[in-house]
């Protein structure tokens, strides 16, 4: 898996290492907590890795890496274009739910009997559809994205199960399961075929994200979405196109997921979405929008695979400590980088602050300049 | 210099100084507010009356000098500091709780309270019907806001501040919306609260206004004050020469250009509501201001031409062909650039670099094969920043470290790099320092002199007098003039900008 996308990809002018691809966000000091926060979570999954040797000889096996991918894999294929929607600061919340609805179709028309390679298709038709309706709801009728997708969480779930009802359908075709369940070079092998789908999905995301047009206009929509219109930038047309995105690759995940598990079911991945939010988050990009990285989105989803493995191998610690981990990394990640900002701040206004607290009336001294940095 | 120097003023600046970056928005600004006196703040946008308001509020506090109470020197902390000391801005545009009643808005948060924490509404609108009273207007203190006029909505708010009891009360522009009828009542007011004591400040750009109600006068430029002292025995010519105060011909360095043909054809536009059969047009080669008074729907013929806004009726032609309507990305790919009013929110995304910034427009041309490779992105930015003499350390520091002046010339390289056939620049050196204003005036006539077509928006007279080859004049949404460069004089244009003159000819 590559820990850092971007620099595996063309644009490196040699004269400038330190800033190429440099420029997501904003500049040097921006730049350099990015980056740092990068190095955080590369460190971060250092001691993961340690402590979980320690815990059991199991964990650094390359046994543990293809169930850790197993375990992770829906919501590491729907992080990347999650990525993509947080940073034009919206939000897709519908992502399990259309994998759901995938998955439930898939079921439905295998049992109808129509032959898997045109089921295919249809499923993504239907997630691209999905997508598509959440795109309409947020551009053409100006519905906030959280609102749209918690309405629509909820939607797709529901025709799931009006689809499939709540039975299983398990009769899938082997060629197909073993492919989705397959390692690279059979038996022996232990690179999961999935991974690479991944891999190439990752890549084409990060591509698209930091070293297209059209990644360009996601940056800016998602910093500044009226300087991006008075710039003669679609906005709109961009919002559709993530929303498209969201739904293409969820129902991707879908079918991967029901093929893997050999079971397509209306219930499967539910709740996976916060899971996802949350990798996102901690992978450094501002839930704001207009920054963050798919490298670091990569990173976190190594470390959170990292962790739930650890903490399944280690004796006598419930399951429920992964919630418990993952919650604490989540509310960390927008916790920390604020805490930063504000420590600095307070340090660049320390000098001069020579009061502890607005009094009451106005006091008979003079005193240096107010820190209200603002333009006429 | 002031008309009574014997007694303390209530309020007042002494050597006043206060700097955003590179930028002295005030220098050494000194002015002195007295019990029963109307005082009047006049200049130019940008010379710096808003800072000074915004220093007497409490909202900045000076760099340099002190903000004086009754003779002693105090430091405001916040606005919550200046209203206890008895200062009440009323804004242009009132800022009321649209769907509480009149009273409620008055006594927001402070409401006078029964047995149990109740609202005393019977305490409540009796309180508020006395400063109806004191004022000399009827006004129904149980009705909701919403509704009301802007003349009645100010009424309210300097309810609110006589609530507070302050002594000085400072309104900002307060007759730019108001009708003749509405002026009258708020002078009557203004009048009632002079004869009670009151210190009064009145902004307005309106000469005539400033000589039926102020007493005494300060003037500003530059960020400095240029006159201090009573009105009696002043002219408007006097005020006007202390605003402008310098030789236009020698800061705007305008060129003699060629008029080419047609570039822009606007006919017959109308947006309801915000303006009404708009036509002109630009040709190549040609400057073209568009002035009037803030809200006078000149920004928004823009805006609509560009593409943000749609209209409703009318046409837009740009080299013989129609522009679609609503579609900036369509304005822009037909040779449209747009350097928008507000460079902070519209120009720039601030959080993102300098060279993002610059290319932003040129993207697709950037790539290749899909992919924008950064050394193209950044030898696009560093020819457009060489050329603009832009001043940065680095390509990759977010925009908003730049000053002012170079951020404006940002906005400037990222739409120069598409090649427009029209620039429309909306107020181009609004909060700029002069020097840099200066630089983008001359671009500006230079781009003009090499057969660009420019429409440009402004409220600096000076600036269109200095720039324009023909002015258009917009009020309340129509256009009231229309003059050629030899016609235009500041006169004419501030009549037609009052809406005075229907002098549309050509």
């Amino acid at each position: 898996m590559p820990p850092e996308l971007a620099t595996a990809t063309p644009g490196n002018a040699p004269d400038s290492p330190a800033s190429t691809g440099a420029s997501e966000g904003s500049g040097t000091s921006l730049l350099t907590r990015l980056r740092s926060w990068e190095t955080l979570i590369a460190f971060l999954i250092v001691v993961a890795c340690i402590v979980g040797s320690q815990l059991s000889g199991e964990f650094l096996t390359t046994d543990s890496i293809t169930t850790t991918t197993f375990d992770m894999i829906e919501v590491a294929l729907m992080a990347l274009p999650l990525t993509l929607v947080i940073v034009a600061a919206e939000i897709d919340l519908s992502i399990a739910s259309v994998l759901g609805l995938s998955s439930a179709v898939m079921g439905k028309l295998w049992n109808a009997g129509l032959p898997i390679e045109a089921i295919f298709p249809i499923c993504l038709a239907v997630g691209i559809a999905c997508g598509a309706f959440n795109g309409f709801l947020v551009t053409r009728l100006g519905l906030p994205s959280l609102a749209v997708t918690i309405g629509t969480m909820g939607l797709f779930r529901g025709l799931a199960f009006v689809v499939l009802g709540d039975q299983s359908v398990t009769s899938f075709p082997a060629t197909w399961t073993d492919r989705a369940f397959g390692v690279i070079g059979g038996g022996d092998g232990w690179i999961p075929n999935v991974l690479i789908l991944f891999a190439v999905l990752a890549v084409l995301f990060g591509v698209l994200l930091h070293y297209t047009p059209f990644g360009r206009t996601v940056f800016a929509v998602g910093a500044n979405e009226e300087a991006a219109r008075f710039s003669g930038v679609r906005v709109k047309r961009t919002r559709m196109l993530l929303f498209v995105m969201s739904g293409f690759v969820s129902s991707l995940a879908g079918i991967e997921m029901t093929l893997r598990q050999s079971t397509a079911s209306a219930d499967i991945g539910t709740g996976f979405e916060l899971t996802v939010v949350a990798a996102v988050v901690l992978g450094g990009v501002s839930i704001f929008g207009g920054r963050g990285r798919l490298g670091g989105v990569v990173l976190a989803l190594i470390l959170l695979g990292a962790i739930q493995k650890a903490l399944t191998l280690a004796p006598n610690v419930s399951s429920y400590w992964i919630q418990i981990v993952d919650g604490v990394l989540l509310v960390g990640s927008v916790l920390v980088p604020n805490l930063v900002t504000r420590l600095r701040e307070y340090r660049a206004h320390a000098g001069t602050r020579t009061r502890a607290l607005r009094p009451a009336r106005a006091e008979l001294t003079t005193i240096g300049p107010r820190h209200k940095e603002e333009e006429e | 210099m002031s008309v009574t120097t014997t007694e303390i003023p209530v309020l007042a600046l002494a050597g006043a100084s206060k700097s955003f970056g590179a930028v002295h928005a005030l220098r050494e600004a000194t002015l002195e507010l007295r019990a029963g006196e109307v005082h009047a703040l006049m200049g130019e946008n940008g010379a710096g009356k808003s800072t000074l308001v915004k220093m007497l509020a409490g909202v900045y506090r000076p760099d340099e000098g002190t903000v004086k109470v009754d003779g002693a020197a105090v430091a405001f902390h916040g606005p919550l500091d200046a209203r206890d000391a008895g200062v009440a801005i009323i804004y242009q545009e009132p800022t009321l709780f649209p769907d509480l009643s009149v009273a409620e808005n008055v006594f927001m948060g402070r409401q006078p309270l029964a047995s149990g924490r109740r609202i005393d509404r019977k305490a409540m609108h009796d309180q508020v019907n006395e400063l109806f009273a004191r004022l000399g207007v009827e006004l129904d203190a149980e009705r909701p806001v919403r509704g009301l006029s802007i003349a009645d909505q100010q009424i309210v708010e300097i309810a609110k501040a006589l609530s507070f009891e302050a002594r000085v009360l400072i309104m900002d522009e307060p007759t730019a919306a108001l009708s003749g009828a509405e002026v009258d009542r708020l002078f009557g007011v203004v009048r009632t609260l002079r004869e009670r004591g009151a210190a009064l400040m009145f902004i307005s750009h309106r000469l005539e206004e400033v000589f039926a109600i102020c007493d005494t006068v300060t003037v500003m430029r530059d960020g400095a004050v240029t006159f201090d002292g009573p009105l009696a025995g002043l002219t408007s010519d006097d005020l006007v020469r202390q605003m402008v105060g310098r030789d236009l011909d020698a800061l705007f360095p305008k060129e003699t250009a060629s008029v080419g043909s047609q570039v822009l054809k606007v006919e017959r536009l109308t947006r309801e509501g915000v303006f009404t059969d708009i036509s002109f047009e630009v040709r190549a080669g040609e400057i073209v201001a568009l002035a009037g008074l803030v809200g006078a729907g000149r920004s928004e013929v823009a805006r609509a031409i560009f593409g943000i806004d749609r209209w409703d009726g009318g046409s837009v032609e740009l080299l013989g062909r129609p522009i679609h309507n609503g579609r900036p990305n369509a304005a822009m790919r037909a040779g449209i650039g747009f350097v928008p009013e507000d460079r902070r929110q519209q120009g720039l995304v601030m959080d993102l670099s300098i060279a993002r910034n610059a290319t932003m427009t040129r993207t697709r041309a950037l790539a290749h094969l899909g992919i924008i490779r950064a050394a193209s992105e950044r030898a696009l930015a560093t020819e457009w920043g060489t050329r603009l003499q832009l001043k940065y350390h680095r390509l990759d520091d977010p925009v908003g470290r730049l000053s002012g002046g170079n951020q404006q010339k940002v906005v400037l390289a990222k739409w120069l790099a598409t090649q427009p056939r029209l620039l429309i620049v909306d107020e181009p050196t609004r909060g700029i320092d002069v020097g840099t204003k200066a630089e983008v005036h001359r671009l500006i006539s230079q781009l003009a002199g090499e057969g660009l077509a420019v429409l440009m928006i402004s409220s600096e007279l000076p600036e269109v007098l200095g720039m324009a080859d023909r002015v258009l004049v917009m009020h309340e949404g129509r256009l009231t003039g229309h003059f050629t460069r030899a016609e235009a004089d500041e006169e004419r244009i501030v009549r037609a900008m009052s809406g005075q003159t229907q002098e549309v000819a050509t």
